[in-house]
């Protein structure tokens, strides 16, 4: 147990390093920051006093060891563009991403899996033709356009949503939540459902392949031999053993999810982290592209070791000491 | 076990597998494995097979014609005239009651341009930059993959290792940043030109590694195979046996996964120029007219956006409705 | 009262599996007819792809969509099986027949402890309380040859090795104390050296509980040390039918005679073994008559148009023209 968490946390630190090696060569080798922060017009001395206040003239491996140091206290330099330090302007747009990537990473899983597993469960119902047609669709529906969509019908033509933004927000305990109000949750329903749909389509594909194949199991056919309640086998044996494959590309999803939550939020200017990369990219504002990127690996990283601790928690032949033959 | 799999196996002839050595010979009989029997008949049962199969062909051909078939040249800057922008599609009103115009079959952007013939030549980019990046992917993919699995030992970890560690990594991720990279390396003017291929890049660097672990696998495979084992006995190199064996023997799965790959990277692209960092503004692919047409839909102005929007769902949809049904007819082991 | 016969526990009858397959209907098993006696062991023995298999699955109900029994009827105890609704017959399995595949390492559920596996099959066909339940698995367990099953209840599959698993399969077909075990190759794919423990396991257990057995496999010593009569089948038909002493020493037909010669004998080691030339034919593809009659050395004119029903011959049942003409000439049948 012990030497496995160990492991993955070694993989995870690998990771972090290689990333923060490419966020610090961004830095060190894309774009020039001083002309960046004081276009053409800066005189040679202001260009010399700001190259030695961002630590520019220090030996590279010295500015590799400053950059980590500063970004394990998040700091991660000013933006060129608003001159602002990203740390503050992460945290006031942070809140919004994860509530967004949570809501649409709960309607995704509630709704995918049971869809997953009716389709695979009744695989020739007519239901089943249905959700596989409808999910096929979703997934060649780009994110943008389901959006767009959404707020020409229930923004522009009725009239029942708001289009952009967040609202209802209420500050508890320095995060910024709309998960508290009905305005609030009106505002993040169509972003998050529009976010929702291609990782619900995406579930509930990959839960019905995993339950159609571990029906075909010699396992499932020898608890129908011992002639077990469809019940106990369809959402004891067989979910349970779907689940285990499953869990992983869904902490793939999630990681995905905050990608395209970047797309979500441009269409419904919803105020996260992903707008200003979005924006700190076609600005070439390398401090907001640099840590943005550090964060998102963060993420991606901490849902990694939980995915696996959840796998560890649901397979036995990960707990054992002694680990048998051909376990499959 | 059960009798249906043995049956499965009856109808696809095994025993061929092993006789035909040249190249060209193991090509044509793959190619005839393909086509011969079961793809066909498949493909002849499935009324979905086919229409999308119409469907992809006359939207290929749409944009491969475009400039011929096309209304108004909306390339040619020179053309537009402001005096026409924001016309509705002909047989609608817009909110400020202008009526559309039958010169105008499904309304004007901002610009001036014809909706349908910008859609035309929209389709030509989307369709280009798909195949090239595609094309990209599979040929680097397909190589990597073979020399992954056949050297083996470090180099294949390495190399696997970076496929792990991309998968984590979402495509518009991976283009975003590529994009973003190559935008702060290069002077504005330089990387406006290059832009296009930039796109084609980053888009294949986000999708080779399906490529290189499937080949990777079959490779492994076929590598302790014992004919491979007598050919190093006979002094035959082995880097030829992996191409001659192994390369037929992936065709399918390939082409798979180049279908689907083709409609993920429609997808793509559309959505890196729907966030204003694909194609330069001045030859608009289909997400990039629905980036211009999206301001205009709260005042009513719809058309701009939901016409390009529907051509990109419906030429994504057929070609992944292709990929599908060539993966239930082929039937290899994809995940 | 008038004396009736006891039905036997498991008669079929006139059984036909097909699969309809898009290049026309594939016959997998053709007019199978046997039964088994209470306490009975039935060998069925062919090569794969014979339809041995296929005719056990039909028994219990576990035939996989799209095949299909078409015609035919399967009583157990006097009682029609083949054509219960869903209910009925999950109701039987287990409880009436238990079958042992014959994979062990694939056949336990590798995220349930072997106990849960246990409990949860008596619970379902009895009225048992979880600790009642719990306290027959062990016994169970301890009855199998499983050391310490106090402790190895509580373990997953995985921490069994492959003839131990094997023991678990045998006591979860064994829990509810079933009269016909359906035994699908018990012992292929384990180690040589446990094969004949878990053969022995499985049939003094089966006579403890008092369960008939229907033993699946293509090893005919394992028939020869196991069974009380065997059953051969050749491209889903059966060839022959009889007491296995009768079956191996003095085989009828000509593929059973064939089968017979290529088992090797420690006596005569030094005599090459016999082989039967070509091999099986595809479903596809079973000649007119009789399906053995390409590859029979003694096959004549009639075996290649009419195809031969099972005729009795001594105490054995055969499926050959040879013995007709047997029949024909005692005039001991019209």
């Amino acid at each position: 147990m012990l030497a496995f968490i160990v492991q993955r946390l070694f993989q995870a630190i690998i990771v972090m390093f290689v990333v923060g090696l490419i966020s610090f060569s961004l830095f060190q080798y894309v774009g020039d920051p001083v002309n960046n922060m004081l276009g053409p017009e800066g005189t040679i001395e202001e260009r010399e006093r700001l190259r030695e206040r961002l630590g520019l003239n220090d030996p590279v491996p010295v500015q590799f060891i400053h950059y980590v140091g500063n970004a394990l206290q998040g700091e991660y330099g000013l933006s060129y563009r608003m001159g602002k330090p990203v740390d503050e302007l992460i945290a006031e747009r942070l809140p919004a991403t994860i509530e967004l990537v949570f809501v649409s990473a709960l309607i995704a899983l509630l709704v995918g899996v049971p869809m997953g597993v009716y389709t695979g469960l009744n695989r020739n119902s007519w239901l089943s033709r249905v959700f596989l047609t409808v999910s096929l669709v979703g997934i060649s529906l780009p994110t943008f356009v389901i959006g767009i969509l959404m707020i020409l019908i229930f923004g522009v033509w009725l009239g029942w949503l708001p289009t952009f933004g967040r609202g209802g927000i209420v500050e508890l305990g320095g995060w910024q939540t709309s998960l508290l109000t009905l305005k609030g949750w009106s505002h993040i329903l169509m972003p998050a459902i529009t976010l929702a749909l291609f990782q619900l389509t995406l579930i509930m594909r990959l839960v019905r392949a995993e339950m159609l194949e571990v029906l075909r199991t010699d396992y499932i056919k020898f608890a129908r031999a011992r002639g077990l309640l469809n019940r106990a086998i369809n959402y004891g044996h067989a979910l349970k053993n779907t689940l285990v494959p499953v869990i992983t590309i869904m902490g793939l999803q999630i990681g995905s999810l905050l990608a395209f939550s970047i797309i979500t939020e441009t269409v419904f200017a919803w105020p996260g982290m992903g707008l200003l990369f979005l924006q700190g990219i076609a600005f070439v504002d390398i401090p907001v592209m640099a840590s943005y990127l550090v964060l998102m690996a963060l993420f991606f990283v901490v849902i990694n070791l939980i995915v696996d601790l959840l796998y560890y928690a649901v397979d036995p032949r990960l707990r054992s000491e002694h680990v048998g033959g051909a376990a499959h | 076990m059960s009798a249906a799999r043995r049956t499965d196996a009856m109808a696809i002839n095994t025993d061929r597998r092993e006789i035909t050595p040249s190249l060209a010979g193991r090509a044509a009989d793959s190619l005839h494995r393909f086509f011969d029997g079961d793809v066909y008949y498949s493909f002849r049962r499935s009324p979905v097979a086919m229409v999308a199969f119409a469907v992809t062909l006359v939207l290929f051909f749409v944009a491969i014609f475009a400039p011929w078939v096309a209304p108004h040249n909306t390339d040619d800057v020179t053309t537009l005239n402001l005096m026409n922008a924001r016309f509705p599609p002909w047989g609608f009103t817009d909110p400020f009651g202008t009526e559309g115009v039958a010169r105008f079959l499904l309304g004007t952007d901002d610009q001036g341009r014809d909706i349908f013939s910008a859609m035309m030549f929209g389709l030509q980019i989307s369709l280009m930059v798909g195949f090239a990046s595609v094309i990209l992917a599979a040929v680097v993919g397909t190589s990597l993959g073979l020399i992954s699995g056949y050297i083996g030992g470090r180099l294949d970890s390495v190399i696997m290792r970076i496929a792990d560690i991309q998968l984590t990594f979402p495509a518009i991720l991976i283009a975003l940043l590529i994009d973003g990279t190559v935008a702060g390396l290069l002077p504005r003017a330089v990387a406006q030109d290059l832009k296009i291929y930039v796109l084609i890049l980053a888009i294949a660097a986000s999708q080779w590694v399906n490529f290189a672990r499937t080949v990777r696998g079959s490779t492994l495979v076929e590598k302790n195979k014992e004919y491979v084992q007598a050919a190093k006995v006979i002094g035959v190199h082995p880097a030829l046996i992996m191409i001659r064996h192994v390369l037929p023997n992936v065709t399918g799965p390939v082409l798979v996964i180049a279908t689907l790959s083709l409609a993920l990277a429609i997808l793509t692209e559309a959505t890196l120029s729907f966030l204003g960092v694909g194609v330069p503004v001045t030859h608009p692919s289909l997400g990039t007219l629905i980036r211009i047409g999206q301001q205009y839909i709260f005042s009513g102005e719809w058309w701009m956006t939901i016409f390009p929007s529907l051509a990109l769902v419906v030429l994504v949809l057929a070609v992944n409705l292709l990929g599908d049904w060539l993966r239930d007819a082929l039937n290899p082991k994809l995940r | 009262m008038t004396v009736s016969p006891k039905p036997p526990l498991l008669e079929v009858k006139d059984l036909r599996i097909e699969f309809p397959t898009r290049r026309g209907i594939l016959v997998a098993v053709d007019g199978v007819s046997f039964d088994i006696a209470e306490g009975e062991v039935l060998g069925v023995v062919g090569e794969s792809g014979a339809g041995k298999s296929l005719t056990g699955a039909s028994i219990i109900g576990l035939l996989e969509p799209p095949g299909r029994i078409s015609d035919g009827q399967i009583y157990l105890a006097g009682r029609r099986i083949d054509n219960l609704p869903y209910e009925e017959i999950r109701k039987v399995r287990g409880s009436e027949i238990g079958m042992v595949f014959q994979d062990p390492l694939t056949s336990l559920n590798p995220l349930y402890s072997v106990g849960r596996q246990l409990i949860e099959t008596i619970r379902t066909h009895t009225d048992l309380s979880e600790p009642a339940a719990r306290k027959r698995a062990i016994d169970l367990l301890g009855e199998v040859g499983i050391p310490s099953p106090k402790v190895r209840i509580d373990q997953y599959p995985h921490q069994f090795s492959g003839g131990m698993r094997q023991r678990v399969v045998i006591a979860l077909a064994l829990c509810v104390n079933p009269k016909l075990i359906i035994a699908d190759e018990p012992t292929t794919a384990l180690d040589v050296s446990i094969q004949a423990q878990i053969i022995t396991l499985l049939k003094r257990l089966c006579s403890e509980h008092g369960a008939a057995v229907m033993l699946i496999t293509h090893d005919m010593g394992v028939i020869a040390e196991t069974a009380n009569r065997v059953a051969v089948m050749y491209a889903g038909r059966l060839a022959e039918v009889g007491p296995v002493d009768q079956v191996i020493k003095r085989a009828k037909h000509p593929y059973t005679h064939g089968l017979m010669g290529s088992i090797p004998k420690l006596s005569r080691a030094a005599e090459r073994l016999v082989q039967i030339e070509g091999s099986m034919p595809r479903l596809n593809e079973i000649p007119s008559g009789c399906a053995f009659n390409p590859r029979c050395p003694k096959a004549f004119a009639r075996c290649t148009v009419e195809r031969p029903d099972l005729i009795p011959v001594d105490r054995s049942q055969v499926a050959c023209w040879l013995y007709d003409q047997v029949e024909e000439r005692t005039g001991s049948d019209g």
